[in-house]
């Protein structure tokens, strides 16, 4: 498993209150899984997934990471995590507006201890697997919303991480551009990449495999779409039978 | 890892987040110009302070130089404490007191005894009042080294018969019209014919040390001078080191004769002075130090108030770039890193207001140096003074920069994006 969430709960305090953003969630996701979470404002969708990004730590519970337990650690370490197995896309996009779109796609590797060397280079095919090979030079201003997304989700992926996480990341685009975004999603996924998005919309989250609804904090449901192959296959084979159990009682005398 | 690879990554960040602090500065030219301003004025006054008093201390030590270090200056004169009743006359020196200051005191080789009169002196149709005469011993030549320009110095045959020769200086000669070279001829000296056997140059001291326009001077052999007036005194002593580590013994022991001489119980003060320029020299770079010093404590107030500037402009870059800071940590930079990023910008400030203080500092001293008559011709900034400015401007960064770096470094990654 790419991801192991057992038990976990985060209580904010606020002075004497405290609010619990979750309350117990359970949740496992397998590597090159593509899992939209969904849920209403407030159930706790972006506190999981800065749990998910060790942007933030569980008050309680375990969260294990490609095979790491990644709970307990805090600072430096955590850092390390973040920029070696993750790849956050945020809905605000999040770019350095002072600098160019290849600058901004290196930022992570200039944190990182394994990729100083040929940085350029990777950042470069990052930028190209997002289709903006031709907007390297250019500034974050000087690019549309749907390109920004595809520098900030170039940057997200620069570092070969084990999960993409992308917090509602067509949430301040249009319905056309959304859909460039997902459709870029899903060419990475086909590539292999392991994929986690929050959407409030229904049929951008039909695009994943599988989606996790959330309410108040726990988890509501965690379904299988119609796109997963084994769902399909699964769907199809129950439409099979059921229309054989039909034909069974149309032949029963 | 190898070790170069190892090497490579800190090297690497280093560079990147200098490289950093320098677009942040330039981005924000004029902002960064008036943070630093503290510092430049603080950095550039106090290397013109340095460089002044450098320039002025080696002027002064140039004009001792001319005067003589190895001198020393003996002089009767009353203590304190006595000068309103006492008399003068009775506590000058006398001959037998100098003569035993030559034959007992070690630390000393010459002595030279001065007896100033003032006499008119005339030539042809010339007539000056009250030109400044001094009766000298020989040894006067060794001990002020002044250049005899024609003719001879005075020799032990002069002052043993008292003869009736002089030795003037080149304004006399204007003066008096004398020849260009008036070795041989004779001018009226208090109505005596005198003999001019020499010239000697005029040394030219500046006003500090009581010099001024040059004036006609002459010389005659001292037994000479006490024979024009004999009811004058002798006005004061020199005396030669034999070396300049020899002051403090030649105080002791010249004060140990005149005292023993003069029969002066342990009680009573000495009725004379004994100066060594040395004390000039150490008075003069006490105080010197002593300026600067001060001048080091204005300046180290202005750097506190640049470092203030600073930490002020530093805590408004955290707070404007909250959310760069928060991205950069989300992006896996370490608190280490986020902390060494604001703090080299911090000291990249401070460094930048530091050698823009320097440059102004620089434009100071040469101002000064070309101010007419101003004996700070030698101004200039010695390298302490650079490398001690770099390195407090440095100082100042690290210091003041470190708690706006570490508020950036303890910022908590969501709260800092969420931040607007
Ligand atoms: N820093 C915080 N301090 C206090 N309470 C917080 C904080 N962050 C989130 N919460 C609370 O935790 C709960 C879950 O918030 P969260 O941001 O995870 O919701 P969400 O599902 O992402 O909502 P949205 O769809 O509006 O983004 C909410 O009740 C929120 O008010
Ligand atoms: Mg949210």
């Amino acid at each position: 498993m790419t991801i192991e969430v057992r038990g976990v709960e985060k209580v904010y305090r606020m002075g004497e209150e405290r609010i619990f953003a979750l309350r117990g969630v359970d949740l496992s996701i397998a590597r090159n899984e593509f899992v939209a979470i969904m849920g209403a404002s407030g159930s706790g969708k972006s506190t999981l997934m800065n749990i998910l990004g060790c942007l933030d730590r569980p008050t309680k519970g375990e969260y294990v990471l490609a095979g790491r337990p990644t709970h307990r650690l805090r600072g430096a370490s955590l850092a390390r995590v973040r920029n070696e197995q993750i790849g956050f896309v945020f809905q605000s996009f999040e770019l350095l507006n002072r600098q160019s779109a290849l600058k901004n796609v290196m930022l992570p590797l200039i944190y990182s201890r394994k990729h100083w060397f040929g940085a350029r280079a990777r950042a470069r095919a990052a930028l190209d697997k997002v289709g903006l090979s031709n907007r390297m030079g250019h500034r974050p201003n000087q690019l549309s919303g749907g390109q920004r997304q595809r520098v900030a989700i170039a940057r997200a992926l620069v570092n070969e991480p084990s999960i993409l996480l992308a917090d509602e990341p067509t949430g301040n685009l249009d319905s056309a551009t959304s859909l460039e975004i997902i459709g870029l999603f899903k060419s990475l996924h086909a590539e292999g990449q392991t994929i986690v998005i929050v959407t409030h919309e229904e049929d951008i989250a039909g695009h994943a495999l599988r989606i996790v609804r959330l309410r108040d904090g726990r988890i509501l449901s965690d379904h299988p779409t119609a796109n997963d192959p084994i769902h399909r296959e699964y769907l199809r084979q129950a439409a099979i039978h059921a229309e054989l159990a039909a034909a069974g009682t149309e032949a029963r005398p | 890892m190898s070790p170069a690879k190892l090497l490579i990554g800190p090297a690497r960040l280093a560079f990147q987040t200098v490289i950093l602090a320098l677009q942040q500065i330039w981005a924000n030219k004029v902002r960064s110009f008036l943070t630093t301003l503290g510092i430049i004025i603080g950095v550039s006054s106090i290397i013109a302070v340095v460089a002044a008093m450098g320039g002025l201390r080696q002027s002064i030590l140039n004009e001792f130089e001319k005067f003589g270090t190895k001198k020393v200056w003996i002089d009767g004169t009353l203590p304190r404490e006595q000068r309103s009743t006492g008399s003068f006359r009775a506590v000058q020196l006398t001959l037998d007191e100098i003569i035993a200051i030559r034959e007992n005191v070690e630390s000393v080789d010459l002595v030279a005894p001065m007896y100033f009169g003032g006499y008119s002196i005339e030539f042809g149709g010339e007539r000056i009042e009250r030109v400044s005469t001094t009766g000298i011993w020989p040894e006067w030549h060794d001990i002020e080294s002044r250049e005899i320009l024609r003719g001879r110095a005075f020799n032990a045959i002069d002052e043993a018969q008292a003869r009736r020769v002089c030795i003037v200086n080149d304004r006399t000669i204007e003066e008096l019209g004398l020849n260009l070279d008036p070795v041989g001829q004779y001018v009226a000296l208090s109505g005596q014919r005198f003999l001019v056997v020499g010239v000697v140059e005029t040394v030219q001291l500046s006003a500090m040390f009581g010099g001024g326009d040059s004036s006609a001077e002459v010389y005659i052999p001292f037994s000479t001078a006490r024979e024009l007036n004999p009811d004058g005194w002798i006005n004061f002593c020199w005396a030669q080191l034999k070396d300049t580590s020899q002051a403090d013994n030649a105080i002791a022991e010249i004060t140990f004769v005149l005292r023993k001489m003069r029969g002066l119980t342990a009680e009573q003060p000495n009725t004379f002075e004994v100066r060594v320029i040395q004390q000039f020299i150490d008075n003069f770079n006490k105080v010197a130090s002593a300026i600067t010093l001060g001048a080091g404590g204005i300046v180290g107030i202005s750097l506190l108030v640049g470092g203030i500037g600073i930490m002020n402009i530093m805590l408004v870059s955290v707070s404007e770039r909250t959310r760069e800071i928060g991205l950069r940590k989300a992006m896996g930079a370490r608190p280490g890193v986020i902390l060494t990023q604001f703090l080299v910008e911090a000291v990249t400030l401070c460094l930048f207001g530091g050698a823009n203080g320097l440059a102004f500092g620089q434009l100071m001293v040469t101002g000064l140096r070309h101010i007419p008559g101003f004996p700070l011709g030698d101004a200039a900034i010695p390298a302490w003074a650079v490398v001690l400015s770099v390195g407090f401007s440095a100082l100042t960064g690290v210091v003041f920069g470190m708690f706006p770096a570490i508020k950036a470094a303890r910022l908590d990654p969501i709260v800092a994006l969420r931040h607007e």
